[in-house]
């Protein structure tokens, strides 16, 4: 009944959605297989794209030619930029999507493509050829042959549901766990942990009270994810609010903390730290007296309501009780309560930079089985799973990305040697080549890599080549060209800037922190029509490249300096237990984690600065 | 050594003493085999079934010819300086000898150590940190009882710590600097700027100083730079003879080492000082402020920490000894005045004429009255700028990193002044923080090792 398929992407989650476009986009024969075909991409807690360094992750996934920026654009309700008052390499972009809008493009996309079929069924195990995979097996009991898996398993791994005291099986509520891969994969030496997560309840937005809140609008000029021109453009917008908790509302939910699942111990997973449930919130920072609410419709054609903030897995009267103690909550009707899930997840230390499990060849992890949270960390996660598993098949090199390319290469390389105890989630602070990784310049890093590979179009490369000529064309222009004073003089006034008595160089003048590059636009008829051919990105860019020159250079130069790291070899065959000198820790560690480099072994958790020195006399450097 | 030459199953052997005649001198053999190599070549107890930390006295042999009467201490590993099996053999103090042990012992199958390699192993087989490591190295240069001091106080890891600290507040402000820029869409409060400010120029000043002492710090290990200054005729020449003919003093030529001339040393208090360009001082014909001219002095002279100043005491004006030292003014160094040929009047009466200049030295170097005073005073002034028991900075790639690092925080007040955005304070703290690191070793790079085991002298 099946053909034999060059890779079955387990899943249809956002990992397993990218998994499955980026391996048949470059040509392998995919088989995406879901529990539930209505699901696809399912935004199972907020109904949002991107934020700080997640926005990022999706330019990125974007200029790789990933689907995810594409379909947040078209199923946008409100757009903004974060983090504007900062300077360009914080700036995030973030989109408030229609939940159902989301996966309905998804899904249309993924139709679209040639090469991907669909099977809606449980995979309840892998078929293994000594230590390959080969194929899976299904809950309907069908065997299905394939060069590689990819598991996107997301919550669904022996997920549980805890509302209260009441707590029962599933990996979404309303849908049914899946059984059967974690035992299998435990029984052959895989590890496993239990991770936690939560999602607050669902109001009727007709019972809110919005003159009670602020409102939080989206931008006048929203902004758009994809780098790709053809894409319409977004006009209509939706609005958000901001409300608070108060002692009230405390008050009530304390009540039910001797039910609260956390408490009570019935759940042992870790959650996330920065995403705590509400009680969580109330328990560790008591001393605050309210605490955010961000009320977030949840599409143009529903009356439904996220309430950010708000996570909680207490019985649902509490929840209800509660709720309507927050100003504008007072009459709300809830859809559905929060509740808290628990899954299985294997520890990402397992896996290699490409996502291939270390211990069984062509078998592949992305998303939340690694232990992340977010729609953005899980879909650049399959994207990359999905190029790889096609590398792999074909015996063509992995595709990596390193620190200092790309959010992707600092969260697969975190996750690969570090681990991870709670799910992880991207910051822009854990890049260390901050500065370089900004959302407006993921095509200039990302797209020539991509398209080499065979997945990103031609369409993208001319449009990430012409920026860059248009970008050089700008900067030449600024850096050779000198202002007279009695041009600039009036222009430096209006913005705030005091006069030049000189000539001066168009970017000594750009530098300024009052200046932008839009002021000099009304300076000269030629710069005026060098603006005139040039679109907005450029303009961006190369400003951004001029008034940051100085510390692009000096991240380049750190950049650099610790790639050395990276250029040290470990051979397969190294013997690290033949080194007496590494401290115990770290000799089992290296012998487990089998680092390829000395850098990544430099940022394997217990591995001290000292170990390193040790290995770099042994690797004779 | 250059560590890619590390062969870390060799027994390896070296004469751990200085070369040259002496009254003794110690072998050292390290190694696995350490313990076994020496046996063979050892006529008396057999070694290898002693005590840890046991000394023997025995017959030296290759083949069948008696090399020395010798004292073997063994060292059982992991208790050794380098962690393995370790035998010093004390011989007589010939370099035949010596090198006919060296001989023996590689016959048997030790090999000949390279610089900094017993040292190397110390580290290896974690005796040491890196910074330790570093300090072995001073440690053993160290001819002065002010940088055997500094060298000691960085190998018992003061100096590590001091950094670690100011390294953690860093990270700390570097936390609150991370928070708004990854939760500015949360309801989190921000740290208030006034007190950033503050608790960066605190650990800028700190670094700053730090990184000032290297010069002390350079000074206490090589010499203090010192220059004797002075009118024709003031007496330099008396005074410099006076100097490093005293018994106590360490006398000896030091070849230059940016230029031609012949520098010498004395000792006070454990103190050495250099005497720079003596040269000029001694050839009667290149008197400095005449011959050459006074840029040429001063060019001379801006190399010194310390200028003392001769002029007579006869024939100088209060007046014009002012306008005298007032040329010194520009200069970073500390300047002594002193008033030579006292013998030729009263005391009192010199007292009173230069009352108005503090620090004053009255001396004759003809009688040698007020020398020691002299003494007194070049050990003080020496001593307040090192401050003794504070932490000094006698490593260039310390300086470096601690330069680097106070230059990041300077970038980091400049950006808070004109405002600059959040993510740019943070890159420099992140730079802050990483030189910082590279000092106490939290930071590995292949420089750091190659630099610190290229500077040791062979047997440590």
């Amino acid at each position: 009944m099946f053909d034999q398929y060059d890779v079955i992407v387990v899943g249809a989650g956002h990992a397993g959605c990218e998994a499955a476009a980026a391996a048949a986009n470059l040509g392998s024969k995919v088989l995406l297989i879901t529990m539930d075909m209505t699901k696809m991409a399912q935004m199972s807690c907020n109904p949002a794209m991107g934020g700080i360094a997640k926005g990022q992750i999706v330019r990125e996934i974007d200029a790789l030619g990933g689907y995810s920026g594409i379909v947040s654009d078209k199923s946008t309700i409100q757009f903004r930029m974060l983090n504007r008052s900062k300077g360009p390499a914080m700036w995030s972009p973030r989109s408030q999507n229609d939940r159902m809008l989301f996966t309905q493009y998804w899904r249309e996309l993924l139709e679209e493509t040639i090469n991907i079929d669909f099977w809606q069924d449980m995979v309840s195990e892998i078929i293994l050829d000594k230590e390959t995979v080969v194929g899976v097996k299904t809950g309907m009991g069908q065997t299905i042959n394939a060069k590689s898996v990819i598991l996107t398993n997301g919550t669904f791994l022996n997920g549980i549901i805890h509302i209260g005291t009441k707590q029962f099986g599933g990996g979404r509520i309303g849908e049914k766990s899946a059984t059967g891969i974690t035992e299998q994969l435990r029984s052959i030496g895989l590890e496993t942990g239990r991770m936690k997560t939560g999602t607050p309840p669902r109001i009727d937005g007709r019972t809110l009270n919005y003159a009670k809140m602020e409102i939080q609008e989206g931008d006048t000029n929203p902004e758009r994810f994809s780098y790709l021109k053809d894409e319409r453009k977004t006009t209509k917008q939706l609005n958000c609010w901001i409300t608070y908790t108060n002692q009230n509302v405390h008050d009530i939910l304390k009540e039910g903390f001797e039910d609260s699942p956390m408490y009570a111990g019935r759940i042992q997973g870790l959650g996330p730290r920065y995403c705590p449930s509400i009680e969580d919130k109330i328990n560790r920072f008591a001393e605050r007296e309210r605490h955010q609410i961000f009320v977030e419709p949840e599409g143009w054609n529903t009356h439904e309501i996220y309430v950010n903030g708000f996570s909680t897995s207490l019985p649902e009267n509490i929840q209800y009780k509660a709720l309507r103690h927050i100003p504008g909550f007072e009459n709300a009707k809830m859809f559905r309560p929060g509740y808290a899930i628990e899954y299985d997840y294997f520890p990402p230390t397992q896996l290699n930079l490409n996502l291939e499990t270390k211990s069984i060849k062509n078998l592949f992890f992305a998303g939340q089985i690694n232990g992340t949270t977010g729609y953005e960390e899980a879909a650049c996660q399959g994207l990359m799973a999905g190029i790889n598993a096609h590398q792999s098949i074909n015996n063509k090199q992995p595709f990596i990305l390193n620190r200092s390319e790309a959010y992707i290469g600092v969260l697969i390389d975190d996750l690969v040697n570090k681990g991870t105890d709670e799910p992880y989630r991207m910051f822009t602070s854990r890049a260390e080549y901050r500065l370089m990784l900004r959302q407006d310049n993921a095509d200039v890093r990302l797209t020539t890599k991509s398209y080499e590979l065979g997945l990103a179009s031609e369409e993208r490369i001319e449009a990430v080549t012409a920026k860059i000529k248009k970008t050089n064309q700008i900067i030449e222009y600024f850096k050779k060209t000198s202002i007279q004073p009695e041009i600039a003089n009036p222009m430096l006034i209006d913005n705030g800037s005091s006069e030049i008595k000189q000539n001066y160089k168009l970017f000594q003048i750009l530098s300024r922190p009052q200046i932008n590059i839009e002021n000099f636009k009304n300076t000269s008829l030629e710069i005026e029509a060098l603006f005139n051919t040039c679109d907005k990105d450029s303009l961006l860019s190369a400003e951004i490249l001029m008034k940051y020159e100085g510390y692009l250079e000096k991240e380049q130069l750190l950049v650099e300096k610790m790639t050395r790291l990276e250029n040290i070899q470990i051979k397969e065959t190294f013997d690290f237990s033949a080194i007496k000198s590494l401290s115990l820790e770290a000799k089992e560690k290296l012998i487990k984690q089998r680092p390829k480099t000395l850098g990544q072994a430099s940022r394997i958790s217990g591995i001290a600065p000292s170990d390193i020195s040790i290995l770099m006399v042994h690797l004779g450097r | 050594m250059n560590p890619n030459s590390y062969q870390p199953n060799d027994t390896i052997c070296a004469l751990a003493t200085p070369a040259g005649l002496g009254a003794i001198g110690v072998i050292r053999l390290s190694g696995t085999k350490a313990i076994a190599i020496a046996n063979q070549c050892f006529i008396g107890k057999d070694l290898t079934q002693v005590a840890s930390h046991t000394a023997h006295f025995g017959r030296l042999v290759q083949t069948e010819t008696i090399i020395d009467e010798v004292l073997a201490t063994v060292f059982v590993e992991p208790k050794s300086y380098t962690g393995e099996n370790t035998v010093e053999i004390s011989c007589h103090g010939s370099p035949y000898i010596q090198q006919k042990i060296l001989e023996t012992l590689v016959e048997r199958g030790a090999r000949l150590a390279q610089p900094g390699e017993f040292t190397l192993r110390a580290f290896l087989n974690g005796k040491l940190d890196l910074t330790q490591a570093e300090a072995v190295a001073d440690l053993i240069a160290s001819d002065s009882e002010m940088s055997h001091k500094t060298a000691m106080n960085q190998m018992r890891g003061g100096f590590s710590k001091e950094i670690a600290l100011l390294r953690e507040k860093l990270i700390n402000f570097a936390s609150l600097i991370e928070l708004e820029l990854d939760f500015s869409e949360e309801d989190v409060e921000f740290a208030s700027r006034p007190e950033l400010h503050t608790l960066v120029s605190n650990l800028h000043v700190m670094l700053r100083n730090l990184a000032d002492s290297f010069k002390t710090g350079n000074a206490i290990k090589n010499g203090v730079p010192t220059v004797i200054a002075g009118k024709p005729n003031a007496g330099k020449s008396t005074l410099l003879n006076a100097l490093i003919k005293e018994d106590r003093a360490i006398v000896s030529d030091i070849a230059g080492t940016t230029r031609d001339t012949i520098e010498e040393v004395f000792s006070i208090g454990g103190i050495n000082f250099r005497l720079i360009d003596t040269a000029g001082i001694r050839t009667h014909t290149a008197d400095l402020i005449e011959s050459i001219g006074i840029e040429k002095t001063y060019e001379k002279i801006r190399l010194a920490s310390i200028v003392v100043y001769l002029f007579d005491a006869i024939t100088t004006s209060p007046e014009s000894l002012a306008n005298e030292l007032a040329e010194f003014k520009t200069l970073d160094a500390i300047v002594i005045p002193v008033a030579n040929k006292i013998d030729l009047a009263e005391t009192n009466a010199l007292q009173q004429k230069f009352a108005a200049f503090e620090n004053l030295i009255l001396l004759s170097s003809k009688t040698q009255d007020g020398l020691n005073q002299l003494y007194e005073r070049l050990r003080a002034v020496v001593e307040t700028e090192a401050g003794r028991d504070d932490v000094i900075i006698t490593n260039i790639r310390h300086f470096k990193a601690l330069s680097d690092a106070a230059q990041s925080l300077a970038q980091v007040l400049e950006s808070m002044q004109i405002n600059r955005t959040g993510e740019l304070l943070a890159f420099d703290i992140r730079k802050a923080i990483f030189h910082l690191g590279e000092v106490t070793g939290e930071i590995t790079n292949d420089d750091l090792l190659a630099n610190i085991f290229s500077k040791f002298c062979i047997g440590k």
